[in-house]
């Protein structure tokens, strides 16, 4: 943040400065513009005198003086222009790059705060919603026993709407959890209408090498015309924390549960054993 | 633009995380939180801030409702709101306007378009 203070405080002395030079660009021009009438004047009067002719002299001198200092001055203000155009397109970039990362902070922390299963589920949609803004789209686990993947939470679609099971390999994200690779394409146009098995995007949940699910999106928000650079990185983050987030907390609550029924058995024994 | 005192009410705690942070560029800053509408008018009770930032789709009472109590209260009346929401459609932001909101910012957010209408409504306000 200080960078950008600086940055931007640099920016201003610049333009200060080039101010300053116009400034002093337009005393040299007005002085250049004078001088030159004066050597007009006196050619206009020619003179036997060998003052005024060495006084002519003198000012053509200057004259030139004058002029070679215009033209230092003219590159140099090119040059603090130049400068200057740089440095507000470094600060728009630096901004951006602050708002890109401030995103991917801040879903990363999110993700890692908590170790409830739903929390999580919960975040990872926060997330697609209002820092991707997508409108329609759905999380998908891989069930390890048959192979293929149901539909663990949604958003957006209709009520009736029938999610279907998909098969390792069968189309977008059938291939998507196939190769790992993610699958993007661009806004669909106005009118359209949710095809689940053609997402415009299909992010594969990787832990290392294993694909434990995807996440597809069919929509984006209205005022979302297409996904920007900072998407995707969210769904390079989303890809590997909340595939991690996801897969860990589902195997925090299976050991809360067997830990509860352990107990519970333990607490049995005990009861059993003071009885007996 | 320091020790300025803000009120977020948002839900979603990752939204309430990102807009934090992008208010930290005001240093000195205090950030007061909400989770929904009637959570942010018994913060109001209690903690003075210059403005508010809202989103619109929250449990128990939502920020539409909000903007139209706070801009009834005459205490309140004379606070700056943002509203900051999923909800991007033209009538949405007429509507969230017209009831007295001073901006509208459709997410996803932008830090910097942020912090540029909140620069411009306390400048506005000073004027």
């Amino acid at each position: 943040m200080d960078d950008h203070s600086d940055l931007f405080r640099k920016s201003q002395e610049f333009l200060q400065m080039i101010n300053q030079q116009k400034d002093f660009i337009q005393d040299v021009l007005k002085e250049n513009e004078r001088l030159r009438y004066q050597i007009a004047n006196l050619q206009g009067q020619p003179s036997s005198d060998p003052l005024v002719a060495q006084e002519l002299a003198l000012l053509k001198k200057k004259v030139e003086q004058l002029e070679a200092q215009k033209t230092e001055i003219e590159r140099r203000y090119q040059n603090v222009e130049a400068e200057n155009k740089d440095f507000a397109q470094r600060y728009v970039e630096i901004e951006e790059q602050n708002n890109n990362l401030a995103n991917l902070y801040v879903a990363s922390y999110q993700l890692h705060s908590t170790l409830d299963f739903q929390e999580v589920l919960h975040i990872v949609m926060e997330i697609i919603i209002n820092l991707i803004g997508a409108e329609i789209f759905s999380i998908m686990l891989l069930d390890e026993k048959t192979n293929d993947l149901g539909v663990l939470a949604h958003e957006g679609y209709d009520e009736n709407f029938k999610f279907p099971r998909v098969h390792i390999g069968d189309g977008v994200i059938g291939s998507v959890v196939k190769t790992g690779e993610s699958y993007y394409i661009n806004q669909a146009g106005s009118g359209y209408k949710v095809d689940f098995l053609h997402p415009m995007a299909c992010i594969p949940l990787k832990i290392k090498e294993n694909v434990i699910g995807v996440i597809n999106i069919h929509k984006l928000l209205v005022q979302k015309d297409a996904f920007t650079a900072v998407d995707y990185e969210l769904f390079s983050l989303l890809a590997a924390h909340a595939a991690t987030a996801i897969f860990s907390s589902r195997l925090y609550s299976q050991s809360e549960r067997k830990l509860t029924t352990i107990q519970g058995f333990l607490d049995l024994l005990t009861t059993s054993g003071q009885r007996g | 633009m320091d020790s300025l005192r803000f009120l977020i009410v948002e839900d979603s705690p990752t939204m309430r995380q990102l807009i934090s942070f992008s208010l930290k560029r005001f240093k000195g800053c205090k950030i007061v939180e909400a989770v929904d509408g009637v959570d942010a008018l018994k913060k109001l009770q209690t903690e003075e801030v210059d403005m508010i930032l809202t989103d619109i789709n929250m449990p128990v009472m939502d920020g539409l409702k909000l903007v139209t109590l706070v801009k009834q209260n005459p205490k309140l009346r004379e606070l700056p709101i943002v509203i900051i929401t999923t909800e991007g459609a033209q009538e949405d932001r007429d509507r969230g306007l017209a009831l007295g909101a001073d901006a509208y910012i459709s997410k996803p957010i932008q830090s910097s378009h942020l912090l540029k209408v909140i620069t411009d409504l306390f400048e506005k306000k000073r004027s």
